[in-house]
């Protein structure tokens, strides 16, 4: 399923131009609103075209999001004029200039950058999420057919984590932009998975990795005088890197030495 | 229409390069792509677009200028790169391959940029314009460039004609390919180099992000009209060069339309359009011809219940209520007043008032559906040993689908019997 969400974080541009287009503004619910109608969208073309054209898999998530990102791009350009997104910030973001935008409460003290709320929203709703559906989730991505067998909804429960997947692609659109935050989504928990063996251990890893990623990520991009976002996603490949030679269960090393001690 | 005409004198000589460029590129690249595409690896042409980009960038900053071929060099080696890491990663851990494509393209992407921010704060006067890799830059194509695309579609169709069997061979059943003795890693690799070149000179016309688009979405579209693997090629290539004069054509009438993005929606509306509409594969034949079907079976069971009352009462021909029809078989009423209607129009029935009665055609076809069922019944038991009490479900299905030759075939083995496992009549 990595695949996508990498289509999910494409092909959402549409939707945020669209909903950017309707409220005339960067107000965040409706980007969210958006951006979630999209993915959902993506979701059910790219199965559409899998099950009822039986088109291949693959060719279905590249065919739909190359599309969605295609009409995006166009939209951005038909309203250059009213639309205040530009291409770069689509493709990396401007996590840089976060601080700038902050929220003023109505007696003009500054509360905390708007990025910094909305990304504490999403995480305490993904948080919750998780923790309340753990069983559920757990169980319709490892098994479907039994969850099926069982009685869960696999579609319901795989819609809610395509839209959370959404949720989050929107939410770190402004800051990471909507390739690098591809990285971020995969990276950390393929990282965690050579890690560990344990699903829930391996989810509190992820999100560990994630913040060791930002943090040195930003301060390679200050040493480099390059874009934050950019220097995230390449630390996240070096630590990825770091545990596919070095882990102590599934290394590289770990391997060879296997080999070399039998 | 004055626009119209103006683009394809092609008397602008710009008009001339990005129509001649892009057409050029979308073309070829359908080619090369279409194999990806039948190696169920449409996703691999999208990491190299993404892969490519650092290697400009370490191009440009070894070299320090903006010579396309240090910036070709550098595209082709972390393009190769990207490939074998996936491939690495993937033998080499459990992480599965779609996981390591994700990784390996948003990771290379991110270094690119990375690279990318690097180069333009750095203050080199030469590094404008790397970025036209990210999104193309169609519209702004010179002669120059036009030399470039030309040499490389000549090269990638020229290599799609000489290796077009061995390709298709290694695509297929790369197994069979090694035994048959082929230079199968030679030729992957010749194959890998192929799309790795696509790429490069691709993402100058459409863009990193899209450059997927113009691989695969051609050769999508081509396998929804045809199951012949060189037509396929030929209807990639044509819907390719398509899309490219297209999208040219888009943005010349309306400038500040961007080309790649144009030449993208007009791929993806054909493709679109050919999963819903093409005929035998599109999603809209597909639900016609089962609708089709299930009213078929629908009919046919209707009349075969009129038969099986019929024989009740030795008389094939009395008008009945459709509530007998449903007391005998639980159809539902609205389906079924549907069904008396077709029959009564295809002249299998005749209706007077509410009530409805077999004609001599209903009665015949009612038959030899009945028949079929008793038959493949003691088919069933006699030479597949299978219970009498369970056959009837199997033989409610075939009894709709025999065809005539295996009709006559099977009373043939079965010597005409005169009754079936239940002892019911078999009728001829």
């Amino acid at each position: 399923m990595a695949l996508v969400s990498d289509a999910i974080s494409h092909a959402v541009l549409p939707g945020i131009v669209l909903a950017f287009l309707f409220s005339g503004s960067r107000d965040s619910l409706t980007m969210v609103v958006g951006a979630g109608i999209l993915g959902l969208l993506t979701t059910f073309l790219i199965e559409f075209f899998h099950k009822k054209a039986k088109l291949q898999s693959d060719a279905a998530i590249g065919v739909v999001f190359t599309w969605l990102f295609a009409i995006g791009v166009v939209l951005i350009s038909l309203f250059a004029g009213k639309v205040d997104l530009d291409q770069d910030c689509v493709l990396y973001g401007e996590i840089a200039y976060t601080p700038l935008d902050m929220i003023i409460l109505e007696n003009g003290n500054l509360l905390a950058p708007k990025a910094v709320v909305v990304m504490t929203s999403v995480l305490l709703i993904i948080g919750i999420i998780i923790t309340l559906f753990y069983k559920e989730l757990l169980l319709t991505s490892f098994d479907p057919g039994y969850a099926t067998a069982i009685g869960f909804s696999t579609a319901f429960w795989h819609y809610l984590l395509m839209g959370m997947v959404s949720a989050t692609t929107v939410a770190s659109f402004e800051s990471v932009g909507a390739i690098l935050v591809v990285a971020l989504l995969i990276v950390p928990p393929a990282t965690a998975y050579l890690l560990t063996d344990n699903f829930k251990r391996m989810l509190w890893l992820s999100s560990l990795i994630g913040v060791i990623a930002s943090a040195s990520g930003y301060y390679l991009a200050v040493w480099m005088d390059g874009s934050i976002a950019a220097a995230i996603a390449t630390m996240s490949g070096v630590l990825f890197a770091g545990a596919f030679v070095f882990s102590p269960t599934h290394g590289l090393l770990k391997r060879k030495l296997v080999r070399a001690m039998n | 229409m004055s626009s119209f005409t103006e683009f394809f004198s092609f008397a602008d000589p710009n008009v001339r390069y990005v129509t001649i460029g892009a057409v050029l590129i979308t073309a070829s690249s359908a080619l090369v792509g279409t194999f990806t595409f039948l190696n169920k690896k449409s996703l691999l042409g999208d990491a190299i677009a993404h892969a490519v980009l650092p290697g400009i960038c370490l191009g440009f900053l070894l070299s320090g200028t903006k010579n396309p071929l240090y910036l070709i060099l550098g595209a082709f080696v972390t393009g190769w790169l990207s490939l074998y890491a996936i491939q690495y990663i993937t033998t080499k851990s459990r992480i599965k391959e779609d996981t390591a494509i994700g990784l390996i393209l948003s990771v290379f992407f991110g270094f690119g940029i990375l690279l990318l921010t690097y180069i333009q704060k750095s203050g080199n006067a030469n590094q404008s314009g790397l970025d036209h890799f990210l999104f193309g830059k169609a519209a702004s194509m010179v002669a120059a460039d036009i030399i470039t695309f030309s040499v490389v579609a000549v090269c990638l169709m020229t290599l799609t004609l000489l290796f077009f069997k061995e390709f298709t061979l290694m695509v297929f059943d790369r197994n069979y390919a090694v035994a048959l003795g082929l230079p199968v890693k030679k030729l992957e690799l010749l194959l890998t180099s192929m799309i790795v070149l696509a790429v490069v000179v691709g993402i100058q016309a459409v863009g990193v992000v899209l450059m997927a688009a113009v691989l695969i979405t051609p050769a999508a579209v081509a396998r929804f009209w045809t199951n012949s693997i060189r037509i396929m090629f030929v209807v990639a290539a044509i819907t390719g060069a398509f899309s490219g004069l297209a999208g040219a054509y888009i943005s010349y009438t309306a400038p500040s339309m961007p080309t790649g993005p144009w030449i993208v929606i007009v791929i993806s509306t054909l493709a679109l359009a050919s999963f819903l509409l093409a005929p035998t594969k599109g999603v809209l034949n597909r639900f016609l011809k089962q609708r089709r079907f299930r009213r078929t079976i629908q009919d046919e069971n209707v009349l075969k219940v009129l038969y099986q009352l019929g024989e009740g009462s030795k008389n094939f021909y009395i008008h009945r209520y459709a509530e007998e029809i449903i007391r005998k078989r639980n159809f539902n009423k609205q389906s079924l007043m549907r069904s008396i209607q077709r029959l009564c129009r295809q002249g299998y029935l005749e209706k007077s008032g509410e009530l409805c009665s077999l004609t001599e055609e209903g009665k015949n076809r009612a038959k030899r559906v009945v028949k079929i069922h008793r038959l493949w019944e003691l088919y069933l038991t006699t030479h597949v040993n299978i219970a009498p009490d369970h056959v009837h479900e199997d033989a409610d299905t075939i009894e709709h689908f025999l065809t005539p030759e295996l009709e006559a075939d099977l009373e043939r083995i079965l010597n005409y019997p005169v009754v079936d496992p239940h002892k019911a009549e078999i009728p001829y």
